[in-house]
């Protein structure tokens, strides 16, 4: 829904969408003819139509939250019990798995996908670089629950075999590595929720370091940079605003994502630092319990579902002002939001 | 007058395409030489090859030799990063690193050596900006935004930038054909300066800009050097019809 709200932004701005529409003028002259009115005020209802839409899903939200809003309060967004037996909702455990496993996407996704990005804009050749970028954008057209089902079978047993147990043994003593390797936690949905932003973030940097003029390049070599100095010194700076908000906009998907997350995070409404215990997300929580859900629970639920609304929005709104001029580049996110 | 750079049976392609023909020339030390020719003329290319710059191009590749001091810098045991350490490079469009002050656009260079003494830092900023006689206009404002400056300063910035490193040999190519004659002029007079210490290649299609400062000059036609010679004799008494021709304005 709210892809289709940004959709059609990006649309008016292109100058096919409603702000024309609205004109009353067309670029090959006046409407004379009845089919033709009637026509324009179809195709008008249809784009007014999805306007109204996206106000009737806020104003329903909040309706449908009313109650738990009455209940809770701002303490809702503090509350850290969730229990459905003594009916107290609070949304902080939640909030927490969200940012926390978002951050570890950032974390562990942004470093590999600069990389890749430096691959294909500074030193791939031709006959590779459109094949590769074209595969790293099919990346993200994948269904977010085939992400999760490869979690699940391919992943996991990676995880539990190999990788937890590695970094408990060098890492052990800190908060973040206790309790033992089961491979559905916050450290497998973050690294799930890292390959996810890949295709994201890695295409909108490509584009962004492939708009840094070839002089600056020069620059750097005739100063005697090495091909990795001139990246660093006059590739990823003159482009850091681009690669920045990519990462922005990485972040929007990995908030939002909800199925590829739900299949791996463990679903324990608790908060604790470790990355090997289970957690929960705010999207995880709305798809494991919405189901059952009924009275005061499904209100608080949906108030959950207005916090990450908001913040997925913000989030959103913030990237696209960032990188608009490479959003070309961005390719349909598949689960984003 | 040693020669600092000897080419020998250079040619430059891009491609197929063969944009500089078996170029023999050699540049001598301390002076300044000017590469003139109509545009296409393969003299930009020339002067790209003269610091490994011309290889940076996707497609584009040398044969035959460029000696620096004697030794071919298309050697296999030479390193192309040493070459343009030495050989330094002043381009068209004035291209300063937006995201860098006016000081740390001039001490780039030097940063990439590895050099981290501010001290030394500071000295060569105020020096290498002292030679490109662009000291007095920014002294106030080396915090600024190296694209903050004007067309003609930012020219005199990257000169500055180019020489802070301290080549040996400074190739420009048309750096004044996007000034105003003001800043033009202001070029020139530095160069004129710079010329007791550096070798200077500088490229131009302007011709009075040739005559005016350089010692020698190279005619280049279609991607063949016509004919090298000093400058005098050049523009005075050309050997050949060509040469005479393009000097006195009758193509190009």
């Amino acid at each position: 829904m709210v892809a289709e709200a940004s959709e059609h932004g990006r649309l008016d701005h292109a100058g096919t969408g409603m702000a024309k529409a609205r004109k009353h003028s067309s670029p090959i002259g006046p409407l004379a003819s009845t089919g033709d009115m009637l026509f324009k005020y179809a195709v008008m209802a249809v784009a007014l139509f999805t306007l109204v839409l996206v106000w009737f899903l806020v104003l329903m939200m909040l309706f449908e939250a009313g109650d738990s809003i009455a209940e809770f309060g701002g303490g809702f967004l503090i509350g850290d019990v969730w229990d459905p037996n003594r009916e107290v909702y609070g949304a902080l455990p939640f909030v927490f798995g969200t940012l926390l496993t978002s951050a570890m996407a950032i974390l562990i996704g942004v470093p590999l996908s600069v990389g890749v990005a430096i691959y294909l804009s500074e030193l791939s050749p031709p006959w590779l670089r459109e094949p590769l970028s074209f595969l790293v954008e099919l990346l993200a057209a994948v269904p977010s629950v085939i992400y999760g089902l490869w979690a699940m079978y391919a992943l996991r047993p990676v995880m539990v075999d190999t990788i937890e147990p590695f970094f408990k043994t060098v890492l052990g003593w800190t908060p973040f590595f206790e309790g033992e390797p089961i491979g559905l936690d916050k450290f497998t949905a973050g690294i799930i929720l890292a390959i996810m932003i890949i295709p994201t973030v890695a295409s909108v940097s490509k584009e962004a370091m492939m708009a840094v003029p070839l002089s600056q390049r020069e620059a750097a070599l005739s100063l005697g940079a090495t091909r990795y100095e001139t990246t660093r010194m006059a590739v990823l700076t003159y482009a850091r605003s681009g690669i920045f908000g990519a990462c922005i906009l990485g972040l929007g998907r990995a908030i939002g994502e909800t199925m590829a997350v739900t299949m791996t995070i463990g679903n324990a409404n608790l908060i604790s630092w470790s990355l090997l215990d289970p957690g929960q997300t705010m999207s995880s929580l709305i798809a494991n319990n919405w189901g059952e859900a009924d009275g005061l629970q499904l209100s608080a639920l949906i108030e959950i579902g207005i916090v990450l609304f908001v913040i997925a929005l913000v989030v959103n709104v913030f990237a696209r002002l960032i990188v608009g001029r490479f959003m070309k580049a961005v390719p349909t996110t598949g689960g984003g939001l | 007058m040693a020669d600092k750079i000897v080419t020998e049976g250079l040619n430059a392609y891009f491609g197929d395409v063969r944009a500089v023909k078996n170029v023999d020339l050699r540049i001598p030390e301390r002076a300044i030489t000017a590469v003139i020719g109509p545009s296409g003329c393969g003299k930009s290319t020339l002067i790209r090859c003269m610091n490994r710059m011309h290889e940076v191009v996707r497609g584009a590749r040398v044969e035959g030799r460029v000696l620096l001091d004697g030794k071919d810098i298309y050697s296999a045991t030479t390193d192309a990063v040493e070459v343009r350490t030495r050989v330094g490079m002043v381009f068209q469009k004035p291209n300063p690193f937006p995201t860098m002050s006016v000081y740390d656009n001039v001490v780039a260079g030097l940063r990439l050596n590895g050099e981290r003494d501010w001290n030394k830092l500071d000295a060569t900023a105020e020096r290498s900006l002292k030679l490109a006689a662009l000291w007095d206009e920014v002294k106030g404002q080396l915090d600024a935004s190296g694209v903050s400056l004007s067309g003609g300063q930012q020219q005199r910035l990257c000169i500055a930038r180019a020489l802070a490193v301290e080549p040996e040999v400074l190739l420009l190519d048309e750096p004044c054909s996007a000034l105003d004659p003001i800043a033009t002029a202001k070029i020139e007079d530095l160069l004129f300066d710079l010329k007791d210490r550096y070798t200077i290649v500088i490229v131009t299609h302007n011709m009075q800009q040739a005559a005016r400062i350089s010692n020698f000059t190279a005619f280049m036609y279609l991607g063949e050097l016509i004919e090298f010679d000093a400058t005098k004799k050049i523009f005075e008494n050309p050997e050949r019809e060509l040469t005479e021709k393009y000097i006195t304005g009758r193509f190009g």
